[in-house]
């Protein structure tokens, strides 16, 4: 049997591994609802993230800098075919200034030693442009494919970063410093500082994007297109923009996990893939469509997930991913419209 | 395809491994393009044809590999009493997977597969049976009379008779009455709804399929390899044999075999020469592989068998077999159809407000009204399309309210939409036989062993004699995306006469037709009214509806404004405010 605080230090571990799922779940959801992309790479994000973040304890140049600035290129001479003129330039600015921008400011302040949250900033930094350019490369040429073609197309992108994150990292895992080795002790519940910080990122990541949705034009523009792709493009608003915004902050979101995971448990160049399913589980919950329910259910995932591995751990992983089954089940048992899909 | 062909397949099959000079080593790569292709042949029913996405192929070969091999192991049981085994097990996993997926849209099945995938690999590697992560070893060869097929070109004559086989029975349950209405899924989910197809069956019928070759493949598989372990039934190679079907040719049943042999030999040789490039222990083909998927689909969605194929010849229709078996008509005169205060709300919008008409049985009906009115929105309830708020509909007296349009079609109707719905990938005559399917009785089993060959030339033979009937004979084996729109439409009517209805709801079938067209298909309408036809027209064009309807119905904001016989109606001074707008 299970005694109390077993069962606290279960639902609390639950509850921060949640908190991770809920940022993916988000970044998942807005990726989906402004390009209807199933953005799979997203796991790829955190695991270079955390890796990042982890291999900066020795004051290196982050290695992941050159993967980013090799995808700028990439994306550059994608793009090249097109472009003309001004906008030749803009895809400059964007697919090759930005990384060659963050590489020189990363390789100055590294060896400052400025501390632990400089170096989360800069693991992200170096690694959160990646979304955007795959945006450029492997999604926004596709923009008007049906679904189903860009989810493939998401699956080969999954497949080749994850082969690009050996050749980067290595097989070898690695675990980031905690951000703050103090304890917080409430009666019952023991609280360490990594979760405090995992729980105020999460939280704050939402209510930022909650006010960027809310507040600000490029949130109200994101929000149209997703709405209504067609309708917002009526109305003057850039898809294409939106969607490069909307990986934007998918790669800041999932970058951010990556970070506050690091600490936690050893990452793996493909650990990230499990976690961004994980993520997925949430954000089907939602239906793809809905932040809170796919942060709840993100954290019904982390704490269902901590029960299984304390109870049959051999088959955490089963149980997680067949716990999407009853939600697909209930799903389809409200979906009946005949429909025509293409 | 003549059998004489298929048997020369089988032979070239049998014996081109024993050619003499041929390296081992390329009847190895053989045997696994093999392996890969009978797989991609599913995946070709599944998401070229039927157009749903699975990730979970290589897990269901799992299914079919573990089953045997457990049996053959633990139980030693022979190989041959595997391969039952690893079908009714793949195809059991599949119609469970399926009843929980199946009736998700698009990209959830996806997801869903993907969900199925990753949980099946833990299962593999977590199962004491299974021999967790070390899999299964020790696995006896395929025998034939106690000779063991140790020999890796014995093995290819096997692999070669079983993927030959499986193109076969693919090719007979894709030209059958199953394989239309799994093509229809595709784009014309809804059409093929309106002619009774049972979309979820079709959907479990090509997913089912799929699986069973997977199991079949992991049968193979299995003794072949003489050991299996969780690794090759995971998502990447659920991804790698997606690839295979898109890079060859997903709806091309060829362009599975192609698909696949490009795979493993560009697989096989960059394993040559990566990690001379890379350096060893670096997965660089995954690299390869994934920007191969992305650019694949930017470059040539429809795959490469499409840029290699000719185009098919057309087959010659038989128009003098027995007729299949119909219905009969209802006495001339009798009630056919009755809408009673039919309502349906969208939200606030009240797109049909109160509809009432009866419609009898050897009558032209014309249901008239200005754009909006929701004339439209009144055949959906009519067909079962949509379900009305309040109201009934009753078919010869019966009470149909709140069917499916597939219990509609059983009851005798039969429709045309505003937007003709036509199955792109099929012919003209191959969506007029798509009209026949309750008509028809051939089961995919009875399609996949050839047993239906004689009710398909009854069905073919109607559908050339309702397309004769419309006057589209010369376009028989033409490709549906070639046609005009007025040309679409009148496919449609033949579908829909093909069905052998006794009520015909045409939803605007004269827009796009040329004057003669028209006259044509006035003259087609006074016939199958004269045979007992009941006929709803919806009709923008006033001369047509006019000339033609023995009666009319007019609505206005979702009510109806008017009935009467035509030149009644002209004369209503509500009808004409309706039309030209208030003179105050």
């Amino acid at each position: 049997m299970m005694d109390t605080s077993t069962l606290l230090a279960l639902v609390q571990d639950g509850v921060v591994n949640g908190a991770i799922y809920a940022l993916l779940a988000l970044a998942l959801v807005l990726v989906f609802a402004v390009t209807r992309t199933i953005f799979i790479p997203v796991g790829e994000i955190v695991s270079f993230a955390a890796l990042t973040y982890a291999g900066l304890d020795n004051n290196a140049t982050p290695k992941v800098l050159v993967l980013t600035m090799g995808l700028g290129l990439v994306a550059f001479l994608r793009g090249a075919i097109r472009a003309r003129g001004r906008a030749l330039l803009m895809l400059g600015l964007e697919t090759l200034a930005v990384p060659a921008t963050v590489t020189a400011v990363v390789m100055v302040v590294v060896p400052m030693q400025l501390g632990i949250v400089a170096n989360a900033a800069i693991a992200i930094a170096c690694v959160a442009p990646i979304a955007p350019l795959l945006y450029r490369i492997a999604f926004a040429p596709l923009a008007e494919a049906s679904v189903l073609v860009l989810l493939i197309a998401s699956v080969g992108a999954h497949l080749a970063l994850s082969g690009l994150g050996l050749l980067v990292f290595g097989p070898e895992g690695a675990r980031g410093e905690p951000f703050s080795d103090a304890v917080l002790e409430m009666g019952p519940i023991i609280l360490p500082g990594q979760a405090i910080w995992v729980l105020a990122a999460t939280l704050a990541t939402m209510i930022g994007l909650w006010a960027f949705f809310r507040f600000t034009l490029a949130g109200a523009a994101l929000r149209a297109t997703a709405i209504n792709r067609r309708g917002a493009r009526l109305v003057g608003i850039a898809t294409d923009q939106a969607g490069l915004r909307a990986f934007w902050l998918a790669g800041m979101i999932a970058a951010v996990s990556g970070v506050l995971i690091a600490p936690l448990t050893t990452i793996y160049y493909d650990g990230g893939f499990l976690i961004g399913l994980k993520g997925f589980v949430a954000a089907i919950v939602g239906g793809l469509v809905s932040y809170p329910l796919a942060a709840l259910a993100a954290i019904a995932v982390g704490i269902l997930e901590s029960f299984a591995a304390f109870q049959a751990s051999a088959f955490k992983e089963v149980i997680v991913f067949a716990g999407i089954i009853p939600v697909l089940l209930w799903r389809s048992l409200r979906h009946v419209s005949v429909e025509d899909e293409e | 395809m003549k059998p004489l062909y298929w048997l020369a397949l089988a032979a070239l099959a049998v014996l081109l491994p024993w050619l003499p000079g041929l390296p081992l080593f390329w009847v190895s790569l053989a045997c696994q393009i093999g392996i890969c292709a009978i797989i991609a042949t599913g995946l070709v029913v599944l998401t070229g044809v039927a157009g749903m996405t699975s990730f979970a192929q290589a897990s269901l070969m799992g299914i079919g590999a573990y089953a045997t091999a457990v049996l053959s192991t633990n139980y030693g049981l022979s190989p041959w009493l595997g391969l039952p085994a690893a079908l009714i097990a793949s195809l059991l996993v599949a119609l469970a997977m399926g009843a929980v997926t199946l009736r998700l849209s698009g990209h959830y099945l996806a997801l869903g597969t993907i969900a199925w995938s990753v949980s099946l690999y833990y299962l593999y590697a977590n199962l004491d049976i299974l021999g967790r992560n070390d899999g299964i070893s020790g696995i006896p060869p395929l025998s034939i009379a106690g000779w063991k097929l140790i020999d890796i070109r014995a093995s290819a004559v096997v692999i070669g008779l079983g993927l030959l086989g499986a193109m076969i029975t693919t090719r007979h349950l894709l030209d059958s009455r199953w394989g239309r209405a799994m093509r229809a899924l595709r784009g014309g989910a809804v059409a093929a709804a309106s002619v009774g197809v049972e979309l979820g069956q079709a959907r479990m019928l090509a997913f089912v399929y799929a699986a069973v070759l997977a199991g079949f493949s992991g049968w193979l598989f299995a003794h072949l390899q003489r050991a299996v372990n969780p690794t090759p039934f995971g998502l990447v190679a659920g991804i790698q044999y997606l690839l295979m079907a898109v890079v060859g040719g997903a709806a091309h049943l060829p362009g599975a075999l192609l698909g696949a042999a490009l795979v493993v030999l560009v697989n096989n040789s960059l394993q040559d020469w990566l990690p001379h490039l890379v350096g060893p222990g670096v997965n660089a083909e995954t690299v390869v592989f994934g920007l191969a998927l992305v650019l694949m689909l930017q470059a040539a969605p429809t795959g490469l068998w499409p840029l290699l194929a000719r185009k098919a010849k057309p087959r010659h229709h038989d128009t003098t077999t027995t007729a299949l078996p119909r219905k009969t008509m209802p006495a001339l005169g009798s009630v056919a159809l009755q809408a009673i205060g039919l309502q349906r709300r969208f939200g606030g919008l009240v797109a049909v407000a109160d509809l009432s008409f009866t419609l009898h049985q050897g009558e032209l009906l014309g249901l008239i009204g200005p754009n909006g009115a929701g004339k439209s929105t009144s055949f959906n309830l009519l067909s079962g399309v949509t379900q009305p708020n309040q109201g009934r509909v009753e078919l010869a007296g019966r009470d149909m309210t709140g069917s499916t349009p597939q219990d509609m079609a059983r009851g005798g109707i039969a429709r045309s939409f505003q937007h003709a719905k036509l199955v792109q990938s099929l012919t003209v005559i191959e969506n007029v036989a798509l009209g026949t399917h309750l008509r028809g009785a051939a089961s995919p089993v009875a399609a996949v062993l050839r047993r239906d060959r004689a009710e398909e030339a009854r069905i073919f033979a109607e559908a050339a004699v309702q397309l004769e009937r419309c006057g589209l004979a010369d376009l028989a084996d033409a490709s549906a995306t070639e046609l005009a729109l007025g040309q679409q439409r009148i496919v449609e009517i033949a579908r829909a006469l093909a069905a052998g209805p006794s009520v015909l709801l045409l939803d605007e079938p004269a827009a796009g037709l040329r004057h003669g067209e028209k006259q044509a298909l006035a003259a087609l309408l006074r016939q199958l009214r004269a045979e007992g036809m009941a006929i709803l027209l919806v009709e923008h064009d006033m001369e047509f509806v006019m000339s033609l309807a023995d009666r009319l119905v007019v609505m206005d904001f979702g009510t109806v404004i008017a009935e009467g016989r035509p030149q009644d109606v002209r004369n209503n001074p509500a009808v004409i405010e309706a039309y030209l707008g208030g003179v105050a």
